[in-house]
């Protein structure tokens, strides 16, 4: 009986208890429901992964109203794929999330913060769920409110800034994305992915279509965070509550890769997106560009949170990268890359949430020979930066190595030096933290440890629990590069 | 003429082209958003000016009527609009308290003392 709710349960549980965590106006009740909430959903995202296996695909009339008329919930293998990482994600985020959210929120908007969070979660999970392009868009708003509201939570005022600007960015995108749905429904009728699908393979090709195209590739790149539409990110992670950044750098951005993936395969079908359009050219000049360019400005930044964020840019470029090189191999690159870099960036953000709310800094310079009193948070950090890396034995080093296999068999050696390049720039940046933490001897300006504060041990066991995972994931991948592998296989010879 | 033919379209455009000029160019927090307001509602009409099929009616069931407008574009923007007004809501919000925090809504200023 719950077998055949599940999809829409994914949505359901989260938008529900929405309401109910503002109602219980308790911090810690309102932490404990999100947490439980979020464990049951990745229980059921599980379940669905199981039954997709079996199944193939599964659908869900959304009140009983039959497909092209009614709202349907589409799951597959990309979806419960998808599924898995955002709920698993979400629950290592809140299992350490209580104490840095009190000493980084205001106590009486905690439960606030909360509702939130559920909130964006509620549209992440249904912008994957849906099979229905306006409803799409309705869930990509839901996130994208949620999110802006989180930003601005923030302790510094710059914050506030920053959420605006995201909130310009994110509104013009998502409009575009509404135009684009508009001219698609001109054109077919419909507002059923699949069905959309289907009607554009039997219509010919008018301008509508290729407009409504570049309307959405354009809204999708602006929410994705693709250079050079990334201008609102570096803002939004850095003055955002750690735990915001925590959560936005392992989840939302991937979430519209997915999105990309979706609208590219399944709805316009690759043949009109590459040969028609020739567009693979313009995703790999905008790949190869935020590689480079991400790497390079992290290099140059001081702010530990602002390194990550230039580097989530860079790392996005891969996922693009993989997608545009229009093989098997590349998409399915490029999948697994999803799942390891959410892994990667997570931990380290989460090691470096955890420096801040021990040190009160956010600044390098101040980090100097601090390794020494927190041993163990970096060495955490040194795990999910070698693997961001790509060091051998860590999961950043599979994603490199199925996208250098990936771009050789498409021929394009100028990719692999881009990537090895990005590598050493990788090096670079991480590698100046850890210096700096290690080596430096600590001068007068260097932060001390903030004995007043609870040390957070559920942090650092969600910590454990990453840094295992992107090991894991380094040395046996059968679980995600099988699973990828199948996905790109159905995508492309659908 | 084909200009007038297609009246609709051609005031989506210029509106959509004003309030992206609007987001763009100006310089005040709260005049950005009444930007995202006119190119918001340049879609609207846009998908409204889709539904209408000439001489239909509205979508009621009766003998004396057989050519029905599409009904569904009216409940996306509907949809739609609520989105729009949610966002307008929380962007004045967040530019109160910018302006608690900077003591402006000026963009060149804010930028000037986040640097």
């Amino acid at each position: 009986m719950i077998i055949s709710q599940l999809p829409v349960l994914q949505v359901i549980l989260p938008l529900a208890a929405a309401p109910l965590c503002a109602i219980l106006h308790h911090r810690i009740l309102a932490w404990a429901l999100t947490l439980l909430v979020s464990l049951i959903s990745l229980c059921f995202s599980y379940m669905l992964l199981n039954q997709v296996l079996i199944e193939d695909t599964i659908t869900y009339a959304m009140g009983g109203w039959v497909a092209p008329w009614g709202i349907e919930y589409y799951i597959d293998k990309l979806t419960a794929y998808m599924l898995l990482i955002v709920n698993g994600i979400t629950v290592l985020v809140l299992l350490g999330a209580r104490e840095i959210v009190e000493s980084d929120i205001a106590s009486d908007r905690i439960y606030l913060f909360y509702t939130a969070f559920l909130l964006n979660l509620t549209g992440l999970l249904g912008v994957i769920t849906t099979g229905d392009a306006f409803n799409l868009f309705v869930f990509i708003e839901i996130a994208s409110l949620s999110s802006y509201a989180m930003i601005s939570l923030g302790r510094d005022k710059r914050s506030l800034y920053a959420a605006f600007k995201y909130l310009i960015f994110g509104t013009v995108g998502a409009s575009f994305i509404l135009i684009s749905v508009g001219l698609l429904y001109v054109v077919t009728g419909t507002l059923n992915i699949a069905d959309l699908s289907q009607q554009l393979t039997n219509t010919e090709n008018t301008p509508t279509i290729t407009t409504a195209f570049v309307f959405f590739i354009i809204g999708i790149g602006i929410k994705a965070a693709i250079f050079p539409l990334h201008l609102w990110l570096p803002d939004a992670y850095t003055y955002s509550p750690s735990i915001v950044s925590t959560f936005l750098a392992g989840t939302t951005t991937k979430v519209f890769i997915y999105v990309l993936i979706r609208f590219i395969y399944s709805l316009y079908g690759y043949e009109f997106s590459f040969f028609t359009e020739s567009f693979h050219y313009l995703l790999m000049l905008s790949a190869s560009g935020a590689i480079l360019y991400g790497s390079y400005l992290a290099i140059k930044q001081d702010s530990l949170k602002r390194i990550l964020a230039y580097s989530s840019i860079a790392q996005i470029g891969y996922m693009v990268l993989g997608i545009a090189l229009i093989t098997e191999l590349g998409l399915m690159a490029s999948l697994v890359h999803i799942l390891n870099h959410a892994f990667i960036k997570v931990g380290l953000f989460l090691a470096v949430t955890a420096i801040i709310y021990s040190y009160n800094t956010d600044s390098i310079e101040k980090l100097a020979g601090i390794a020494k009193t927190s041993p163990f948070i970096f060495a955490l950090f040194i795990i999910s930066g070698l693997s961001l890396i790509g060091a051998p034995l860590t999961s950043g080093f599979i994603s490199k190595w199925y996208l250098i296999k990936a771009s050789l068999e498409a021929d394009y050696w100028i990719f692999v030096s881009i990537i090895v390049i990005s590598s050493v720039m990788a090096i670079i940046y991480i590698g100046r933290i850890i210096e700096t933490a290690y080596f430096k001897p600590s001068a007068k300006q260097t932060a001390t440890l903030d004995l007043d504060k609870k040390r957070p041990y559920l942090l650092f066991l969600s910590l454990v629990v990453i840094s295992f995972i992107n090991i894991y994931f380094g040395i046996e991948t059968s679980l995600n590069v099988d699973m990828a592998s199948q996905i790109a296989n159905e995508l492309i010879n659908k | 003429m084909d200009i007038l033919s297609s009246f609709n379209y051609w005031a989506v455009i210029i509106l959509m082209m004003i309030g992206f000029y609007i987001i763009i160019a100006n310089n005040n927090l709260v005049k950005k958003i009444i930007g995202i307001n006119i190119f918001q509602t340049s879609i609207f009409i846009m998908f409204i000016s889709m539904g209408k099929v000439v001489d239909g009616t509205a979508p009621i069931l009766n003998d004396l009527n057989t050519l029905y407008s599409s009904p569904l574009p009216h409940v996306l923007i509907l949809t739609a609009i609520v989105v729009g007004i949610s966002t307008t809501a929380l962007g004045l919000a967040i530019i109160i308290r910018i302006h608690t925090a900077f003591g402006t809504i000026e963009d060149d200023k804010i930028q000037q003392e986040i640097k």
